[in-house]
């Protein structure tokens, strides 16, 4: 657990160093193309590290922003926080923050940089379909990822890659949009500044894979069946999860995808599309659940 | 020549023991911080349940007067709980509101007015929160003095527990409430 406690503020520290490189070298080249290497360079590198800065302190409330998920108080959902507070004392944490989210499919994520400001959101369908052993199942693995380290690795993963791809879609619809209305200005040379952006998305989800490794969820789910001492209980979650993954999530984007307990599909159906293939994260449902039978 | 170099692997030695001294003494000191948490955490969980218990007991009684008796067991055994002083004491006193609690929600099964009534059930549901957090505080407790015991036992460093006078802590042992009948699934 320590371990994986160092290793991931080790992979932390890598992406934020690794994203302030990666946009300096672009600065560099936006300012070489616009006359100034070294400004580029030195602009670029302030913005990386305003945005690191801000992804460490507010990347949590972005994350949960970004799926519309509402804190909610103990007398409105007085049995979700008694699981979470229990689930804290289990652990030795303070109680997360409690937030839900209206969306009928079955999912849940934690964020934070570390414990003492760590967030838990459930989705409302999670609240509706699952019994409270199950749901104390998923809860524990969420109070795991908070323990580990997961959530600030996550977290700024989100953040970053998140505002990354953003930028690139911006940048790349400006010049675009800009080479098809001025075409005598710049029109040729709109493509080189865009080609860079283009190459940006599968890298930025290359990040997200390279970062995020796929054992980290066995690892959630074993030290969340440590937690409730119950591994049927998440087992249980988990099929119903699965079973539930033709419902469609509004509120998830290729950046934060990561994050959830089990891949959400926006898309109806088992179709997804290639932004999310390219930043598919988690092991299969049906291999968890087999893991956690074994237990 | 040789003397110096002896004079250098003895520092070194020294220095090692010291090192191991010194970091010994420091886990020491976390685990057992932890335990006294560990334990603060179980007695405010024990002091809702405690809390928990005159309303319980007031909402039964509405339906069901006549089992005066077991609402006085029950009071006895958390007057007795209340009052208990270090780790197997408590524990025997808590185990004795354990079974009051069962008795008084088997008691309740009788009556459906009573369980369908919503201060019932909201009750229900913080006594079913308050025993799994019971657990849960125990669990975390017990892990923690294993730890420690473990550390102040085995050797070498029961030398460096025994130089400072770490002792091994007790283990919490209660009847589980979680699995036991009470739990209801709600």
């Amino acid at each position: 657990m320590y371990e994986q406690v160092a290793a991931n503020r080790r992979r932390s520290a890598l992406l934020v160093v690794g994203m302030a490189l990666l946009l300096a070298v672009v600065g560099w080249a936006l300012g070489a193309w616009l006359g100034s290497p070294l400004g580029g360079f030195i602009v670029a590198l302030v913005v990386a590290v305003v945005a690191a800065a801000g992804a460490f302190r507010y990347g949590d409330r972005v994350v949960l922003a970004s799926a519309g998920a509402r804190e909610v108080s103990a007398e409105e959902e007085p049995r979700l926080h008694n699981i979470v507070e229990g689930l804290a004392i289990a652990a030795g944490i303070p109680k997360p923050r409690v937030y839900v989210i209206p969306e009928a499919a079955p999912n849940a994520f934690a964020t934070g940089r570390d414990p003492e400001h760590a967030a838990i959101a459930v989705t409302r369908g999670l609240l509706e379909t699952m019994n409270r052993v199950e749901l104390e199942g998923v809860i524990a693995h969420e109070v795991a990822h908070v323990v580990d380290r997961d959530v600030l690795l996550g977290t700024l993963v989100a953040a970053l890659v998140g505002a990354v791809v953003l930028a690139a879609e911006l940048v790349l619809r400006a010049t675009l949009w800009g080479a098809g209305g001025s075409r005598r200005r710049g029109g040729e040379a709109a493509v080189p500044v865009a080609l860079p952006f283009l190459l940006l998305a599968p890298l930025a989800a290359q990040v997200v894979r390279f970062a995020i490794s796929r054992e980290r969820e066995y690892l959630a789910d074993a030290q969340g069946a440590l937690l409730t001492r119950y591994p049927p209980g998440l087992a249980s979650a988990l099929r119903k999860i699965a079973a539930a993954r033709g419902v469609p999530m509004r509120a998830s984007h290729a950046a934060t995808a990561h994050l959830w307990i089990s891949q959400p599909s926006r898309l109806e159906g088992e179709r997804s599309g290639w932004l999310e293939r390219l930043f598919s994260t988690h092991p299969p449902i049906e291999d968890r659940i087999r893991r956690l039978e074994e237990m | 020549m040789a003397r110096v170099r002896w004079a250098w692997i003895a520092a070194g030695v020294v220095g090692a023991v010291l090192l191991y001294g010194i970091l010994t003494f420091n886990r020491l000191v976390a685990l057992r911080n932890r335990v006294r948490n560990g334990w603060s955490q179980i007695d405010v969980q024990l002091r809702r349940r405690y809390d928990l218990i005159p309303n319980l007991v007031e909402t039964v009684r509405g339906y069901a007067a006549h089992e005066r008796e077991l609402f006085e067991k029950v009071a006895e055994a958390r007057a007795r709980a209340i009052e208990a002083q270090g780790v197997r004491p408590q524990a025997d006193a808590e185990d004795g509101i354990t079974r009051g609690l069962r008795r008084l929600l088997a008691v309740a099964e009788a009556y459906p007015e009573l369980r369908a009534s919503e201060q019932f059930l909201a009750l229900q549901e913080e006594l079913t929160a308050t025993e799994s957090k019971i657990a849960y505080a125990r669990q975390f407790y017990n892990d923690q003095v294993m730890r420690l015991n473990t550390l102040v036992g085995s050797f070498p460093s029961s030398l460096v527990a025994r130089l400072f006078g770490f002792r091994p802590e007790e283990f919490f042992d209660i009847e589980d409430p979680v699995r036991g009948p009470v739990a209801v699934d709600l």
